[in-house]
């Protein structure tokens, strides 16, 4: 019959008309800003680099290795090494970058810089409230800028940030266990009797 | 506009020549549609030549969102390449990815875990299903119905983003896929919340056909519109949904079987006439068959690895040789092309985007058809200008 | 309970109100300042009725797509209208340097004009017609024609070949569907056997038993309204029929060169040509002020006539939000080859109607022949266009 199927698709978007009022799942908006959707744990916006510790120059965990400026698409993390170096969280001397700075105007958030990172020392954000209207430089950021704390690196990605700081702690024993048995060594060493006396010119 | 009048003094911008009716008698009314457009998906130009309604010629102009990548995946290294492939059709960003995949692992010669490839059928299928329903959604949207359908596929293709941003981290670029294996694992709960949105989706498309499948509104414009025979489909080299609609049997996922397709039971929809309402059917119909597809692999899923052990993030230098890596993508035949120079760097990188295939069809099918009808017979070409332009 | 002294007063309201007021001016004054109060009334009421339309438009098509309409301009958006109007006020008036600026600025007012006019035959409530005319059913008609006048109008003198086909366009769809609107009011005024509104709303405003005579629930009624309401949404220029107004289609339509608060006219008169013509169905197919139900008599007159008129409006909406639009000649063909057919074998089937006299018969007769009629006119147009449900094979 003609009419049948206007007659059918009205009677179904009546049927959302009136449900819409009622259930939950089909009105699904959210009036942002006042409500938000909660992010999601794996959600990646822009790179930040981590501090352990209070001090984030001292703490941060970047030895300039340059291989996430290398590894970049769009080439936009800009890297300047220092001259000198600064101990790591085991105690090693590395290199530490005097300038880090990320344009993120250009940055697509693909976080192949944070997957070849050897060092576990840039990670992504999820912020992406990031609007700003100085559009020389406003959007460019250094890495005073860039370096978050561990804790926060906790408090965005859990699970993530407790599997890195295992693999740095099982690092940091391994280093620590070399060195205590060379230590040992050293000191067994050290401490092993005496060499003979040579034969005194007399007996006493 | 007499007769006197020479070509410079021609007031339309481009200084062309008019063109004459067949029949000789005065000229065609000149319309370029786009590339400001509310239709045409994207910066689309279409120079359309009319005789009172009906299209006499009709010249597709594009290139507005050309971007270069194919000479900037020459000099960046081959995972570089990757998110770039993201954002070439960038509604089905994790088909691209996969095609991508294919063609370096062919190249390289590298094997890929079976948990990895239970993952890549089911993330490839979902990306289909969100794929058809916004196309769908769009079309009618042009049909003038409002925007219903389109919200309605819309919301469920909101989940299914839902479901990619909790996996990849984004829910459009996904940038997931690596060569031999892939970024991160699923966990069990990722599973369980993929089950659930699948399970929900029957209901869906029922809906969906419910509200227009039989409307008599959607029927009378869309049948016998834009017919395309399949002689010309398959000399043209269309492929996907177009030429299946036109009643040619060839889905790559059977005839090359790759990744594990064939150990899933799915079948092909065919239509018969190539009309616009066929390729509208054979996308709601191809849903349901990925549905079936992700609810079989969802159960099958094994444990293990999710990345050739062999394989290397950094550093990462194929052999010299060439490889072309295809797949089903949810708009055609999605290639990629490359030539190896034994450098980091791929020597040529081609992509063959079905979009730009498909649309070579474009005037034979309008030809003698209404104004009104080429935005249709547009919109259920499905195209999408990252892809075509590239 | 309905003829208490309350509910008359309550029914009556505006009537005495009016008496009371145009009782300050001496009597030779009397009809005329009558006559003036009901403009002003209805000048403010329609418009003001237009305003809450389009939220609730908004508002309906944002639930038919399970989302919010506007909210933020006032509680559940209610102010929004007033927000639209100072955009529009505040807009620059463009018109365009080749146009023939006297048919351009005349054009939206003739609309407005025109459909105002008509709200003068309407009986809005029991005694509330502001003309009592003979004949007016004819000039509800004729004001509804003058209205394509101010289309074609704004159509030419935009000097813009897109326009005037827009134009072109609208014109001819209005007149298709005048046609089909005219013929299935006739069946009514054969049956009521006159012109003129009041009395037909008096025809129907009797009962047997609880149910009302209204002419809905009649055969031909029933074919006769759903055929008026096609052709009312074609009028109207409403989706399925919007095509000259589209806006994915290539011609523009006839309303581009139009900005600022001339559109914002076209607007208002488009929304009161549909309260209009939906008053009209109102008081031709259900009843106009009357009850539903003859318990229900002591609600006032004007409530069931504007409730209504608003349930016309909100299918009119429904429809919007559900349906894709018709092609032009696809709309052309199906206001000459179907509607128009049916619309005469409805007069035949009133005529039949009248004159087989009361009983059972009369009903089985007329709707067999219609049911009959409607399914074989539309399987065999169907049929002609080559469309219809087909089935699906998949590949071996």
């Amino acid at each position: 019959m003609l009419g049948e199927g206007i007659l059918k698709g009205m009677a179904e978007t009546a049927k959302n008309f009136f449900l819409s009022y009622v259930s939950k799942e089909r009105l699904t908006t959210v009036e942002y800003p006042e409500q938000r959707i909660p992010t999601v744990e794996a959600a990646r916006v822009f790179p930040f680099l981590v501090y352990d510790g209070a001090d984030w120059e001292a703490g941060l965990r970047c030895v300039a290795c340059q291989i996430c400026e290398k590894e970049c698409p769009p080439k936009c993390i800009y890297i300047d090494k220092s001259k000198d170096k600064k101990p790591d969280y085991v105690g090693k001397q590395q290199f530490y970058p005097t300038r880090f700075d990320i344009d993120i105007s250009v940055c697509m958030s693909c976080q192949i810089c944070v997957e070849v990172c050897p060092f576990e020392a840039i990670k992504m954000d999820n912020e992406f409230e990031l609007a700003t209207d100085d559009r020389f430089g406003g959007l460019r950021y250094d890495r005073k800028q860039l370096a978050r704390s561990n804790d926060y690196y906790h408090s965005i990605h859990p699970t993530e940030a407790s599997e890195v700081d295992a693999r740095l702690d099982e690092e940091k024993a391994k280093v620590e266990a070399k060195a205590k048995a060379a230590a040992e060594a050293t000191a067994a060493k050290a401490a092993a009797p005496a060499p003979p006396a040579p034969p005194a010119g007399g007996g006493s | 506009m007499n007769a006197t009048e020479t070509k410079s003094e021609r007031l339309d911008g481009w200084n062309r020549p008019p063109v004459i009716a067949p029949d000789g008698e005065g000229e065609l009314l000149e319309v370029a549609m786009g590339p400001h457009h509310p239709s045409t998906h994207g910066v689309f130009r279409m120079d359309l030549a009319l005789d009172g309604e009906r299209v006499v010629r009709l010249k597709p102009v594009f290139g507005y969102l050309h971007r270069n990548h194919e000479k900037i995946a020459e000099q960046a290294s081959y995972l570089a390449s990757m998110p770039y492939t993201d954002r070439l059709d960038y509604i089905c960003s994790l088909t691209n990815n996969w095609a991508y995949a294919l063609a370096v692992e062919k190249l390289a010669g590298q094997e890929v875990p079976e948990r990895v490839q239970y993952i890549r059928v089911i993330l490839g299928e979902l990306t289909r299903i969100q794929n058809h329903a916004s196309s769908i959604g769009f079309l009618l949207q042009e049909m003038g119905a409002s925007g219903t359908p389109l919200m309605y596929a819309f919301k469920e293709r909101e989940k299914i983003l839902d479901l990619f941003e909790s996996l990849t981290g984004s829910r459009m670029m996904c940038n997931y896929m690596r060569f031999g294996g892939c970024r991160v694992d699923v966990s069990a709960t990722w599973l369980d919340a993929a089950r659930k949105v699948v399970a929900g989706l029957p209901q869906f498309v029922d809906e969906f056909e419910t509200l227009l499948s039989s409307n008599e509104i959607l029927m009378a414009r869309c049948q016998g519109v834009g017919i395309l025979r399949p002689e010309l489909a398959v000399n043209a080299g269309v492929t996907g949904p177009m030429l299946r609609a036109s009643g040619v049997d060839y889905d790559i996922r059977k005839v090359d079987r790759y990744g594990i397709y064939d150990r899933f039971k799915f079948r092909v929809p065919l239509g018969d006439h190539g009309d616009v309402y066929d390729r509208y059917m054979v996308r709601i119909l191809e849903i349901r068959e990925s549905i079936r597809i992700v609810e079989q692999a969802l159960n099958d899923i094994p444990a293990g690895p999710i990345m050739d052990p062999k394989a290397r993030i950094r550093g990462f230098r194929p052999k010299p040789g060439e490889a072309y890596g295809r797949i089903e993508a949810p708009k055609g035949e999605l290639g990629f092309y490359l030539i190896s120079d034994g450098g980091p760097n791929p020597y040529r990188y081609r992509v063959r985007p079905p979009s730009l295939i498909n649309l070579t069809v474009l005037e034979d099918m309008c030809l003698g058809s209404n104004v009104a009808d080429v935005v249709l017979i547009f919109g259920s070409v499905d195209i999408v200008l990252g892809e075509v332009d590239r | 309970m309905a003829t208490s002294p309350l509910f008359i007063h309550l029914d009556q309201m505006f009537i005495i109100l009016r008496d009371w007021l145009v009782g300050f001016l001496p009597a030779a004054l009397r009809p005329a300042a009558g006559v003036v109060l009901g403009v002003i009334a209805i000048v403010c009421v329609f418009p003001g009725l237009f305003a809450l339309t389009t939220v609730f438009e908004r508002k309906g098509l944002g639930r038919i797509q399970n989302r919010l309409g506007p909210n933020r301009v006032g509680p559940y958006g209610l102010f929004q209208p007033i927000a639209d109007g100072i955009k529009s006020l505040t807009k620059e008036d463009i018109v365009p340097l080749s146009a023939n600026a006297v048919v351009h600025f005349f054009a939206p007012l003739v609309l407005v004009v025109t459909v105002f006019m008509g709200f003068a035959v309407l009986p809005m409530g029991r005694n509330m017609v502001l003309v009592d005319m003979d004949a007016g059913l004819l000039f509800f008609f004729a004001m509804g024609a003058a209205t394509e006048l101010s289309v074609f109008m704004a159509g030419w003198s935009s000097r813009n070949k897109y326009s005037l086909l827009g134009a072109m366009r609208a014109v001819a769809q209005m007149i298709s569907y005048e046609v089909v609107l005219l013929l299935s009011s006739v069946a009514v005024v054969m049956i009521t056997g006159s012109l003129s509104l009041p009395k037909i709303v008096a025809a129907q405003n009797t009962y047997t038993g609880i149910f009302p005579h209204w002419y809905i629930f009649t055969p031909w009624g029933l074919a006769g309204f759903v055929m008026y309401a096609i052709a009312a949404t074609a009028e109207t220029n409403r989706s399925p029929f919007d095509l000259p107004e589209g806006e994915s289609e290539l011609v523009a339509g006839y309303h581009t060169e139009y900005s600022g608060f001339k559109f914002a006219l076209f607007f208002l008169g488009e929304y009161l040509a549909m309260f209009s013509i939906s008053g009209l169905g109102t008081t031709l197919f259900l009843g106009g002020w009357s009850a539903p139900f003859s318990f229900l008599t002591f609600i006032p007159s004007w409530i069931w006539f504007f409730s209504k008129v608003m349930l016309s409006i909100f299918v009119f909406i429904w429809m919007r939000g559900t349906l894709p639009r018709l092609r032009q000649d696809q709309l052309m063909n199906f206001a000459w080859k179907f509607c128009l057919p049916f619309t005469l074998l409805d007069l035949i089937v009133t005529a039949l109607w009248r004159f087989m006299g009361e009983g059972w018969l009369r009903w089985v007769v007329s709707t067999a022949i219609l049911a009959a009629a409607y399914v074989v006119m539309g399987r065999a147009g169907m049929r002609s266009e080559h469309f219809g449900p087909r089935r699906y094979r998949y590949a071996e």
